[in-house]
């Protein structure tokens, strides 16, 4: 019988710990996919953040490094200097990359640091219980929101592969979306493009992956699904913002 | 014989961390310890290694995290407020139990403080500093040769024990110059580095660098491995110097650049025919109690001298456990002891 169909070799076959309908087990089927197909596993070296996959390393196949909160660019910076030849990725949510860990990942791109970041962004924090993220939306209610994340009050949410690109160490920078089978394809090849980049040596990469937090969001699995598609990609717009024109 | 050469300490710091094989370093500039960064910066590209100027201390010591997770000798340096900065990433690599080096060359606190001299960081290096149940090995060296030794050994310490080993240093020491004997070739300890996060090659199970542990009875289990290689190492690496205090009436405890001072207090005071001795930690954790267990019967007094408001003071009071009084004097802010203030408190003892 042909296998059509099977689990990575660089995904531990164990139960997730995630909530039904959270797409992090999706996200990290693509960066699973992405080693095999490239045959990296033996070489990458991975870095956990803090946040609802803080234990990401029980699933990833390849050796991984559990970093403090928002430190994971400086880790994999540490990790990288130190083994150039190895593939580096970071996994790192919303408050830990855009909050806490805003000057690391702010100066890892700026060194054009030749690591891959996976970014995923569900507008909230999960692991803690619902707080507001700097990805949250204006209006959306957090248990820190509970009346609505008022501009004036909380300020505006920050569109991170935006403020990135305007940088010039970022060789690729791309935000896609997990919400539907087309754009999880379109994901998966923004995110083995992005290991491409960083095999082929050109510098910083990352790619944002628009989320769910259905437990958070106080929605079922498929109504968080559309509140990516119905909202949240109004102001997180889907595209390339560095590295349009990169070949690998 | 190795070369013998004319040096300020920050350098010796730096070039005694190349010669134990260090190739990698991260660091961010502050005052009085930015000379190891100027050195590294030159050096590393020399030597096939890495000179790295971080955003921030905290981005610093978490490079050092992630080279020090691939098993490779790594070094950050940094003055008292920056080590402030460092403690998330120095509990989290003592929680990993990762082998790293990290240099504090005091200066005067708290807050921003000053530039000049200090020891006010003992409790914060020898106490944890951080978050959690953990030492780190802190070495203070008083002398220019040893800020050579010392800088070597913490690295084969940090190996073999596979924690954070600190070089505790003052103003004094960083920027003072003297001459330095290098050896031809240093002693090396190759440690096992097979826990390391360095890519599997297809060839063995993942490796995890980790500090975390939800369960707590795995916490546990892990806590009390620290404990019980704390307690070998209490055992087995105290290191202390005793100068004089075979005789001595009054034996005085110092450390660093305090303890060249002190021994020449014990000069002065011979001459006046008051004999005094020196007992000078070198390792100041683990303290080194057996040192006290040796001098304890013969003195009448104890007195410790420190750059600061007297913290090894309680670690001196722990290890005399009442036996002898212990005194203390010191200075505070980057003011630095003098002879004759630590000469007048000895009369002043005498006298009592």
């Amino acid at each position: 019988m042909a296998v059509v169909f099977d689990r990575p070799h660089a995904l531990v076959d164990i139960p997730m710990h995630y909530c039904p309908g959270c797409t992090h087990g999706i996200a990290h089927r693509l960066v699973a996919e992405a080693l095999d197909e490239l045959d990296i596993e033996g070489r990458t070296v991975g870095v956990s953040s803090v946040g609802c996959s803080y234990n990401n390393y029980f699933y990833f196949n390849c050796d991984m490094i559990q970093a403090a909160h928002g430190r994971a660019p400086a880790v994999a910076t540490g990790v990288k200097r130190s083994l150039p030849d190895n593939i580096v990725f970071t996994y790192q949510g919303d408050g830990d990359l855009a909050a806490i860990g805003t000057a690391e990942i702010v100066h890892a791109a700026a060194r054009g640091e030749n690591i891959t970041v996976i970014f995923i962004n569900n507008t909230i924090y999960g692991m803690t219980s619902g707080q507001m993220a700097p990805t949250t939306l204006l209006n959306q209610v957090t248990t820190t929101t509970p009346y609505g994340r008022d501009a004036k009050e909380h300020g505006n949410p920050i569109r991170v592969c935006e403020m990135l690109s305007t940088l010039k160490g970022p060789a690729y920078i791309e935000r896609a979306s997990l919400h539907d089978i087309k754009n999880i394809k379109k994901a998966k090849e923004a995110v083995k493009k992005a290991f491409k980049v960083q095999m082929a040596g050109k510098g910083f990469s990352l790619v944002e992956l628009l989320s769910t937090c259905p437990t958070n969001w106080g929605l079922d699995p498929l109504e968080s699904l559309d509140r990516v598609k119905n909202e949240m990609m109004e102001y997180y717009p889907l595209g390339v913002f560095a590295g349009k024109d990169l070949e690998v | 014989m190795g070369e013998r050469l004319l040096m300020k300490g920050n350098e010796v710091i730096a070039e005694a961390a190349i010669r134990a094989g260090c190739r990698h370093y991260f660091g961010y500039p502050i005052t009085p310890q930015t000379e190891i960064a100027h050195y590294m910066a030159k050096k590393m590209p020399k030597v096939g290694g890495v000179f790295l100027q971080a955003e921030s201390e905290v981005s610093a010591i978490n490079m050092v995290y992630g080279a020090a997770s691939t098993g490779k000798r790594v070094m950050t340096s940094s003055s008292s407020p920056g080590i402030s900065l460092k403690q998330e990433g120095i509990s989290y690599a003592s929680g990993a139990q990762l082998p790293a080096v990290i240099v504090n060359i005091m200066r005067g606190g708290p807050g921003l403080g000053g530039i000049q001299p200090s020891q006010s960081d003992y409790f914060q290096a020898t106490k944890g500093g951080g978050h959690g149940d953990y030492h780190l090995i802190v070495l203070a060296p008083s002398s220019v040769q040893e800020l050579y030794e010392l800088t070597v050994d913490a690295f084969n310490l940090a190996d073999q024990y596979r924690m954070v080993a600190m070089i505790l240093g003052d103003g004094v020491l960083g920027q003072m110059m003297e001459v330095v004997n290098f050896r031809d070739e240093e002693p090396i300890v190759k440690a096992d580095k097979s826990w390391a996060a360095s890519g599997h090659g297809m060839k063995r199970e993942h490796n995890t660098v980790t500090s975390i542990h939800l369960d707590p009875a795995v916490l546990e289990q892990w806590n009390i491995a620290l404990q019980d290689k704390y307690k070998t190492i209490s055992e087995k690496e105290q290191r202390f110097e005793l100068y004089k205090c075979d005789d001595a009436e009054i034996i005085i405890v110092a450390y660093g650049s305090v303890a060249r001072i002190a021994k020449n207090v014990v000069q002065v005071a011979r001459e006046e025919g008051i004999k005094v001795g020196l007992l000078r930690p070198i390792t100041l954790w683990p303290f080194p109690t057996k040192a006290f267990e040796q001098v304890i019967d013969k003195p009448n007094a104890f007195l410790t001298v420190e750059m600061s408001s007297g913290q090894m003071l309680e670690d001196v009071m722990l290890a005399v456990k009442g036996r002898k009084p212990v005194h203390f004097t010191g200075r505070m802010g980057g003011m630095i002891p003098k002879v004759d203030d630590i000469m007048a408190k000895i009369r002043e003892i005498r006298a009592d």
